[in-house]
């Protein structure tokens, strides 16, 4: 488990605290869910985010009267921040699924510390980019001839287009993070159901628990479904952002014609994506005193892996930034000049600042184990990633083959009270979550235990 | 078929360790209709009380491949049989455009079957069940480990189980009514 570390001539972090048991655990997390009252703090924060969600729901209700001439949005730059936002939240979800997936395919038991609340940011972040597409189509009560259904016109989908792809990727990548979080859930709802004092509780969390009573014949298929399900998601999760980028990378416009898009996209989702989980996991365990489950340990390795996504991001505008020039083609050349000297310049290197030469910091060791600097890298990061998203997109759109067709975005309030709205929407989520669920898994947090460790050879004697 | 009163014996261990020891030494006697519960999987268990192969594999397995096949079908069928469209001079079965769909319907219907074929393997949701009759039997879910014989099981009978579960040296015993 840590060897890996032995090179170093500290000690690294454990991933759990020793002296805790199995009932000390339970007990740890299950009381944030049924004792614990809600913290003066909790309110102010969760009625903020609530305020915003409101703005949102605002936003929304008026772009239904007077529809998306309200936005920025205008041809050339059709794509605008609908499109920038709903890539920067899907990507934000992608760390979830690897957590909660990837790294148990790979036993790293670490992200037994962080996989639930990781997972339930992918479903509230897939959640908000979830409805930007569908307001983006301008008619989003007929959204659903997206889906092939035998219509009465007798019209069917065209297949071929990247964006009907993207239907389908997004929508099963929603119902597996979903299936997912709730498997992982249901040993921890008996818990809470056999914990609970009050009867309406021990009915809400009992109904979820569907009668799950740990039986060895369950645990088997249980953690043979976890796998499997696992598996799935694995390959789904590089294919979500693959088929996003797809969506770019299908079309002809210089900027977004490369074939460089598919890795690089994933790269920077994963890259984001921890980034969103480092800000939520400092800040929840210092409030809640988890610090005995999601330790430095857990820190500094999300540290890493946005430092190796990083660098592959990095890679990926380097080569984007090669192939304009190599390749000899006048647009993608003049797309590479645009950048650095055109109208959005500003925006460009600001990104270059936050996503490639910032994010260097993390190579000290005494960043990467302070949770207040951490946090701030992260925030830097995401910021990043926003703008990466808003160079691909509009940068690329304002400038395409023909004078003629040049133009500028200017979003309008409208977009700016959409996007601050779905933040709101994510983090009032968030805090529902961590008052009404487990937010560490309980029985996997069990198995970190060294008495875990059913020793078969002495069983037998 | 009249119900038994009594639905089995259950002991309640510390260790998984004891438990796995437990689980052994019963399934050795020669019962085989026991069951065991710990708050988190034990490698091995299922194993010890002889369960060892489950069908969840298969059914994850048929599944996927139905929704694979699924999915090219559909989009086979509506873009080159119901609503044919030319689209920029590429064949209507144009199969390098229909990978994506095809395999994320493979994923969704292997991963939906995963976990409702996992819950109705195991009979849940189930919302009554006999072993929540014994008040100990709620730390189950958080720090004990419980080995049950059930009365279904030929062997039973009921002193002579309890003798056989207390020279297991559990924490308690206690008969499960049904």
């Amino acid at each position: 488990m840590n060897g890996e570390y032995n090179t170093t001539a500290t000690t690294p972090a454990p991933v759990i605290e020793p002296g805790h048991t199995f009932a000390s655990v339970t007990d740890k997390i299950s009381s944030i869910v049924l004792t614990r009252p809600a913290s003066n703090g909790w309110f102010l924060g969760f009625g903020i985010a609530f305020l915003a969600t409101m703005m949102l729901l605002y936003a929304i209700g008026y772009l239904f009267i007077r529809g998306i001439g309200i936005w920025g949005v205008t041809i050339p730059i059709g794509w605008g921040f609908a499109i920038v936002n709903f890539v920067w939240w899907i990507g934000i979800g992608h760390a979830g699924t690897l957590i909660s997936a990837i790294l148990l395919l790979l036993r790293q038991e670490w992200r037994n510390s962080i996989n639930r609340f990781a997972e339930a940011m992918t479903l509230f972040a897939v959640a908000c980019a979830g409805l930007f597409p569908l307001l983006h189509v301008g008619r989003p009560w007929l959204a659903y001839w997206l889906f092939p259904y035998p219509s009465t016109m007798g019209v069917w989908p065209q297949f071929r287009s990247p964006l009907m792809w993207d239907v389908f990727a997004v929508s099963t990548y929603a119902t597996i993070s979903l299936l997912f979080w709730f498997m992982g859930l249901i040993p921890d709802f008996g818990t809470l159901r056999d914990r609970a004092t009050r009867q309406w509780v021990r009915v809400v969390y009992g109904m979820l628990a569907m009668g799950w009573r740990g039986s060895a014949r369950h645990w088997h298929r249980y953690e043979t479904a976890y796998l499997l399900l696992a598996g799935l998601a694995t390959p789904l999760v590089l294919s979500v952002h693959t088929v996003v980028s797809f969506d770019f990378a299908v079309g002809i416009v210089p900027g977004w014609h490369t074939t460089i898009f598919p890795p690089y996209f994933v790269a920077g989702a994963i890259y984001s994506g921890f980034a969103m989980v480092l800000m939520l996991a400092i800040p929840i365990r210092k409030i809640y005193g988890l610090e005995d489950f999601i330790t430095t340990r857990h820190l500094q390795n999300s540290a890493k892996v946005m430092l190796a996504t990083g660098l592959i991001v990095a890679y990926g505008y380097g080569i984007e930034a090669f192939m304009g020039w190599y390749s000899g083609d006048r647009f993608d050349s003049f797309t590479l000049w645009n950048r650095v000297h055109g109208p959005y310049a500003p925006w460009y290197l600001s990104l270059l600042a936050c996503n490639i030469f910032i994010p260097q910091l993390l190579w000290i060791r005494k960043l990467r184990t302070s949770p207040l600097g951490l946090f701030i890298v992260s925030f830097v990061i995401l910021i990043g990633m926003w703008l990466e998203r808003f160079i691909i997109v509009v940068v690329s759109l304002s400038r395409d083959f023909l004078n003629s067709s040049w133009g500028q975005y200017y979003p309008t309030r409208w977009d700016f009270m959409t996007f601050f709205g779905t933040i709101g929407m994510f983090l009032a989520a968030m805090f529902l979550f961590c008052r009404l669920l487990p937010m560490i898994s309980i029985f996997e947090i069990r198995t970190l235990l060294p008495q875990a460790e059913g020793k078969a050879s002495e069983a037998a004697e | 078929m009249k119900r038994d009163p009594i639905y089995g014996m259950m002991a309640e261990f510390d260790t998984p360790t004891a438990l796995l020891a437990a689980a052994r030494r019963t399934h050795q006697a020669g019962y085989t209709k026991i069951d065991a519960y710990s708050p988190f999987p034990i490698e091995g268990l299922a194993e010890e009380i002889g369960f060892h192969n489950n069908a969840v594999a298969l059914v994850v397995l048929i599944c996927g491949i139905v929704g694979g096949c699924t999915g090219y079908l559909l989009q086979y069928w509506c873009d080159a049989v119901t609503y044919p469209l030319n689209i920029g001079g590429r064949p209507y079965n144009s199969w390098p455009a229909f990978i994506v769909i095809t395999f994320e319907l493979t994923i969704l219907f292997g991963g939906i079957s995963a976990l409702l074929g996992m819950l109705a393997l195991n009979g849940l949701p189930m919302p009554y069940h006999p072993v929540f009759n014994v008040p100990r039997f709620s730390s189950a879910s958080k720090d004990r480990f419980f080995l049950i014989v059930f009365s279904s099981d030929k062997q039973y009978d009921p002193a002579g189980v309890r003798s056989f579960l207390e020279a297991l040296q559990p924490r308690s015993i206690s008969e499960v009514p049904s």
